[in-house]
């Protein structure tokens, strides 16, 4: 994983909530057995038109060039319904580093924090503030200070990542390798449970 | 101290706790399927790994393979070639697969349960949001993304932040034509599609005891549609009494002892849950969803929400966004609307109870003809025990066209898809934009309300159609 500290970015918003993974990436797209290369596919439905990438849809976000960055900004309970990991590599792939919302699903937290795609949970108030800011707007996430700033207004709030996470995230690691080096005990334990 | 039934599963397969960070936790099963694994095992096999332990992993094909002609090459080359890279994946690190053409096959949800796979006492995680239905056995069991599979692979451990508990108390008798499927959507009509995240949930009650194990499977599968990380059901006499005999269940050697210990599996009296909620059964309706998401449903007999009396700004644009996808008007019943589909099948409702359900109630009469309507078994075995039982002559000659096991319908992965625009009461988990195949319109139910459909072609409340089984 690439190690992940700062962004600093112009954002995407999609003001929707409930976006659930099946519209992040529908099913049809899941056959690849590699991770790569999902992002082309990513909210295919809400993209285009009767699922022809001739034909995009110009009032959907993606498709509008006054939007762009590393930053997607959504609705509440982003990410909900199947565990495809898939909506994660979209993410990712298309070019995205963080999903802001005020809440997120479960499952897809995880995911996205396993593909170096940080999930960064604000305020509804903060949420409405950064939908309310113009296209050109900027925003500015800080992994180590865990912090979110509207670069124009200063106004910032802290956000939630455990220390294991953060530390992952800052330095690239993944979960793998810490288990991996953890097998002794892993053993001692099987052993113990029979 | 007293603990939660989830705390007591949770804490004797503790590993390890990270400081201010997640807890290792040991895994017991590990189910595989196709679509989520192959990344997983390439990722493995990159770092120079072999999966750490083989015999804690069952694998099948489920989400793409064909329901028709099960015994041909599949028609789909990149369904195909998933198919087939299981095949290999599984072979190269010596995982049982019970894949196409075994009489094992199935959901993985399905066959879990039934070959005594699943037990209580249990972690058990696939790379599935479903993979709460395994929690009906007393089991804590949750869905995972696939770098997680890749952790269990890799070490047959997980890091996993440790969820709040819920406990859902359902108390009471439900009235005739009333289903566990009806109390799941009830339930999660009640507290939304996110009502539960951050949670793990548990289903207590007189109601709930009072189920089979396949009416309680029906239950936790929903658990994730509520954004809980999983649901779970103590086990009992009616569990122990399921599980017995079955393929991969204790023997006669071990059965005492495993009894034992699972008698001990259980909410203590006075354990504390950060969330409880009461619901009596006689107030669940036999329900059906108008909207986009399970959480939009209403009782059969009831009125879609009108759309400008709710108050809350967010609310109110999903619900006139999922009307307006689902071609529904605000306020009006949706008792007596034609339906073009009925699909009864997915980890939800493909069970040998659900199929018995539905033979009882179509016995002796034909489908509309402007319905098609498909029901799919969970799993070969299902489909063997609905011969013999002579279910799928009832089927047949009511006009249903009876598929092989597979998630077939539930998602628009496989051939079998709704058309943009028609409507489909789905005995599945999931009415998503596009979930049943591009623009087609989902109206999640119980297998006694899609079978009532089957027989009108309207949308019907079961208990208006006699005799009603039981
Ligand atoms: S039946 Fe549907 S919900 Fe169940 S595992 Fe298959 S695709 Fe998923």
């Amino acid at each position: 994983m690439i190690p992940l500290q700062k962004i600093h970015s112009q954002f995407v918003p999609l003001p929707m909530e409930n976006v659930d993974t099946d519209q992040i990436i529908p099913a049809r797209f899941l056959k690849a057995t590699t991770r790569d290369g999902f992002g082309k596919n990513l909210f295919r439905d809400w993209r285009y038109e009767n699922n022809d990438d001739t034909k995009p849809k110009a009032d959907f976000v993606l498709n509008q060039s006054k939007f762009s960055g590393e930053i997607l900004v959504a609705g509440k309970n982003f990410g909900c319904g199947s565990s495809r990991e898939h909506a994660a590599w979209a993410l990712q792939d298309y070019g995205f580093k963080a999903v802001v919302s005020s809440f997120f699903a479960d499952i897809f937290k995880n995911n996205a924090l396993n593909n170096g795609v940080l999930p960064v949970k604000v305020s509804d108030e903060f949420l409405a503030q950064i939908f309310a800011l113009g296209n050109e707007a900027t925003i500015t996430i800080d992994v180590d200070q865990q912090t979110i700033t509207i670069d124009a207004t200063g106004a910032q709030e802290i956000f939630d990542i455990n220390h294991y996470k953060k530390t992952c995230l800052l330095n690239g690691y993944d979960d793998i390798d810490y288990l991996i080096n953890h097998k002794a005990q892993i053993e001692a334990f099987e052993a113990q449970l029979g | 101290m007293a603990k939660t039934l989830f705390d007591k599963i949770w804490d004797k397969h503790t590993v390890q706790k990270i400081e201010d960070g997640p807890s290792v936790v040991y895994i017991d099963k590990h189910f595989i399927h196709e679509v989520t694994s192959p990344q997983a095992f390439n990722g493995i096999e990159k770092r120079g790994l072999k999966v750490f332990r083989p015999n804690k992993v069952v694998a099948t094909a489920d989400h793409n393979v064909p329901t028709i002609n099960q015994h041909l090459p599949i028609k789909d080359e990149l369904s195909r070639l998933q198919v087939e890279q299981l095949i290999a994946n599984c072979k190269k690190h010596n995982v049982e697969l019970y894949g196409l053409g075994h009489a094992f096959q199935g959901i993985v949800h399905v066959i879990g349960p039934e070959l005594g796979i699943t037990q209580p006492g249990m972690t058990i995680v696939c790379g599935d949001s479903h993979t709460s239905t395994h929690g009906a056995f007393g089991a804590v069991a949750f869905g995972i993304g696939t770098s997680e599979v890749e952790m269990v692979f890799a070490s047959q451990c997980l890091l996993q932040t440790k969820p709040k508990v819920m406990r859902i108390n359902i108390e009471g008798e439900l009235h005739n034509g009333v289903l566990s499927k009806d109390i799941i959507l009830y339930i999660i009509s009640k507290i939304t599609s996110s009502g539960a995240t951050g949670y793990f949930v548990e289903y207590a009650g007189s109601a709930i005891r009072a189920l089979s194990m396949e009416a309680r499977m029906t239950i936790c599968n929903m658990s994730i549609e509520m954004g809980a990380r999983g649901g779970m059901i103590a086990p009992d006499e009616i569990t122990f009494a399921y599980i017995k005999g079955r393929q991969f269940a204790p023997g006669a050697a071990q059965w005492e002892e495993k009894l034992t210990e699972w008698k001990q599996l259980y909410s203590d009296e006075d354990a504390v849950f950060d969330y409880e909620i009461n619901i009596n059964a006689s107030e669940i309706e036999p329900m059906i969803t108008y909207g986009t998401n399970p959480g939009l449903g209403i009782a059969i007999n009831g009125h879609i929400p009108v759309t400008d009396t709710i108050a809350d700004e967010g609310e109110r644009n999903n619900i006139i966004k999922a009307l307006k996808y689902m071609g529904l008007e605000s306020g009006k019943s949706l008792l007596g609307m034609p339906v073009q589909h009925v699909f009864i099948g997915s980890c939800t409702n493909s069970r040998i109870e659900d199929l018995r359900l539905v033979a009882g109630l179509v016995k002796g009469r034909k489908k509309n003809e402007n319905v098609q309507v498909m029901i799919v078994p969970g799993s070969q075995q299902v489909a063997k025990q609905a011969q013999a039982e002579g279910l799928d002559k009832i089927f047949k000659d009511a006009g249903f066209e009876i598929r092989q096991a597979g998630c077939s319908a539930c998602l628009g992965m496989n051939e079998d898809k709704i058309p943009a625009g028609e409507y489909c009461i789905s005995t599945s988990n999931r009415n998503f934009e596009g979930r049943q195949g591009a623009g087609a319109r989902t109206l999640l139910a119980s297998p006694l309300t899609a079978a009532a459909a089957a027989i009108t072609g309207v949308v019907t409340d079961v208990r208006t159609l006699n005799p009603l089984t039981p």
